[in-house]
């Protein structure tokens, strides 16, 4: 309980006060992309009517943006980019992962190294070469574009969040298996991997929302409406020129926010857990 | 314990299968090295070979599909006498220096602020880490409209309160502008510093408040003396994490200004883009994003370093 009114002042200054700023503030954006989507053009062109609350909601936005435009075919390619590159890289990230936390070979520092500079390493330094090569390998306007130059940003990010994990598993369950005959690659997988479930929830729920974050890439690489993600999909056709299809847009934003916004509703705490497992020892 | 099926066999013969099967593949080295092998040949195939690519571009006059000419260090050259190029620097360090600061002491605020006990904690802390989570180009599009010259409600809000007589042109005026750009971006990355910074406070005993506060130490001295210094290598760690990711920032001011009004929002990464890209000077384009190399690389260097480590 409270301890009286002064109490109750005190929690309202440090708490509630500073806390409800915070989620205004954080959330206020949302609230606008919402009441935007649904508002008729009459309200959202007109700078008398008061604008913080919809007056008469419509869904001629949604309407128009799964009528006139390419919006389903885009969700479809960002979901299937997003799921391929996260199941490639949390393969390619496990079997990196996996020697650098647990056994001792020849070159693994320069291993760990590479991984955590690639890891650091941001797009804007590579995605000129990087447009060349595509453009030589001749996969403009493919998915197969995205889908290859995606994991190498969530590889290094896999790689490195689950040497962690992986380094938490005592030896001896490993060593025990070992003596009982399963080979490394069977003690691996039978033994340490289903410890480390939580870690690869981790790891697969945070490349998934770094896939769908992309933006770069997908700029660059889908040109043709068909290809195109959602971010990409809704800057170059939902604006042309000085034209701004604001209801569209708030519509497509909140639609192309929905998937990620599910699967981090269900997975909090473990989205949580990789955010913090890189910077705080557990 | 399911080890598969060698657990059922008998023990002479499943000494013999061992032996076999722990023949090269069991070694240490050989196993490691097949299990490193495919991810190590794709980030050198996709991450090393571009970078040294980039630096090869750089180096010549290339132009999309034509062949390039190799002309040494002119590039860098032009862009040293370029007082766009000295600009981008500036805009490029003002927006992570302020950004940065900015992002620290909010997510600082909000971590203590969520650390207290209260009903529909991990709600709050769900909610609040929104910003971080949803695609950054969307969230900017609803901050465009947010600061849209005509319809801003944060114009429309002041007119309402009376506190100004004449709206502000948030993303048409050059200071503005990147008040805008670094506004947005503290919006989104505070989140990112305050649950960082929340799952580190909580690492602190309440015990040694407790004997702090029983040794009389103030609110403030418990602050400087046990808070800070606990959240001290989570706070170097983030920190230098988040300047690589602001440093090198692309998506924020390319959607919300397109570094413009005249260049005063354009960022290292958008004005290559611009080069590179939309006007096809490759090589051009590489070596305005190699002038972030500098700095990036003492920053990937530090933090490498320092995450090797803990």
């Amino acid at each position: 309980m409270m301890a009286g009114g002064r109490g109750l002042g005190r929690r309202f200054l440090r708490l509630y006060l500073p806390l409800g700023f915070f989620l205004v503030a954080m959330l206020f954006p949302f609230y606008w992309m919402a009441i935007t989507s649904i508002k008729p053009n009459r309200e959202l062109y007109n700078p008398r009517i008061m604008p913080l609350i919809v007056h008469q909601p419509v869904l001629t936005h949604y309407v128009d943006l799964l009528d006139q435009t390419n919006f389903l075919t885009w969700t479809y390619n960002t979901l299937l980019v997003a799921v391929v590159t996260t199941v490639v890289s949390l393969v390619l990230g496990t079997m990196m992962a996996y020697p650098l936390a647990r056994t001792n070979f020849p070159g693994a520092a320069i291993v760990a190294i590479g991984v955590a500079a690639t890891y650091l390493v941001p797009q804007p330094l590579l995605f000129i070469p990087m447009s060349d090569i595509i453009n030589r390998l001749d996969l403009g306007n493919t998915l197969s574009a995205v889908m290859l130059t995606y994991p190498t940003l969530l590889i290094p990010f896999c790689a490195w969040l689950l040497m962690g994990y992986f380094k938490s598993v005592p030896r001896e369950l490993e060593e025990a298996a070992r003596i009982d005959g399963a080979s490394r690659f069977q003690a691996m997988v039978q033994i340490v991997l289903p410890l480390c479930t939580p870690g690869l929830l981790s790891a697969g729920i945070f490349a998934f929302t770094l896939a769908q974050n992309e933006f770069l890439y997908a700029l660059i690489f889908l040109t043709k409406s068909d290809v195109r993600t959602v971010p990409v999909g809704a800057i170059t056709e939902l604006i042309r020129g000085d034209v701004f299809y604001w209801g569209q847009l708030m519509a497509a934003a909140l639609l192309g926010s929905v998937p990620v916004a599910v699967i981090y509703s269900f997975f909090v705490d473990y989205y949580v857990a990789g955010l913090t497992a890189g910077s705080v020892k557990s | 314990m399911a080890v598969g099926p060698a657990s059922v066999v008998g023990p002479a013969r499943l000494a013999a299968r061992t032996a076999r099967r722990r023949g090269v593949l069991e070694r240490e080295g050989v196993f490691s090295w097949l299990m490193l092998a495919p991810g190590v040949a794709f980030l050198l195939a996709f991450v090393a070979y571009p970078f040294f690519y980039g630096i090869f571009l750089s180096l010549q006059d290339r132009r999309v599909a034509s062949p390039g000419v190799f002309v040494g260090l002119a590039n860098f050259v032009t862009l040293a006498q370029d007082p766009i190029f000295w600009q981008v620097t500036r805009n490029t360090f003002v927006y992570t220096t302020v950004a940065t600061l900015l992002k620290i002491l909010g997510g600082l605020a909000m971590a203590l602020v969520i650390n207290q006990h209260f009903r529909g904690r991990n709600l709050a802390r769900a909610f609040l880490l929104l910003p971080f989570i949803v695609p950054t180009v969307l969230s900017t599009v609803a901050w465009m409209w947010i600061l849209d010259p005509t319809f801003s409600v944060i114009n429309w809000t002041l007119l309402q309160t009376g506190l100004v007589t004449q709206t502000f042109s948030w993303l048409g005026n050059a200071t503005l502008a990147m008040v805008s750009i670094i506004g947005v971006n503290t919006w989104r990355g505070v989140p990112f510093y305050g649950i960082t910074l929340l799952a580190g406070l909580q690492t602190i005993s309440p015990d040694l408040y407790e004997a702090a506060a029983i040794d009389g130490a103030s609110v403030t001295q418990r602050f400087w003396y046990i808070t800070l210094p606990v959240l001290k290598p989570v706070l170097i760690i983030v920190t230098m994490f988040s300047v690589i990711f602001t440093f090198s920032d692309f998506q924020l001011p390319y959607v919300l200004t397109h570094g413009g009004p005249a260049n005063a929002t354009h960022l290292f990464a958008t004005w290559a883009f611009d080069i590179g890209m939309s006007a096809g000077q490759l090589g051009m384009g590489a070596a305005v994003a190699l002038a972030m190399l500098p700095a990036l690389s003492l920053l990937i260097v530090a933090l490498t370093l320092y995450l090797r480590r803990e």
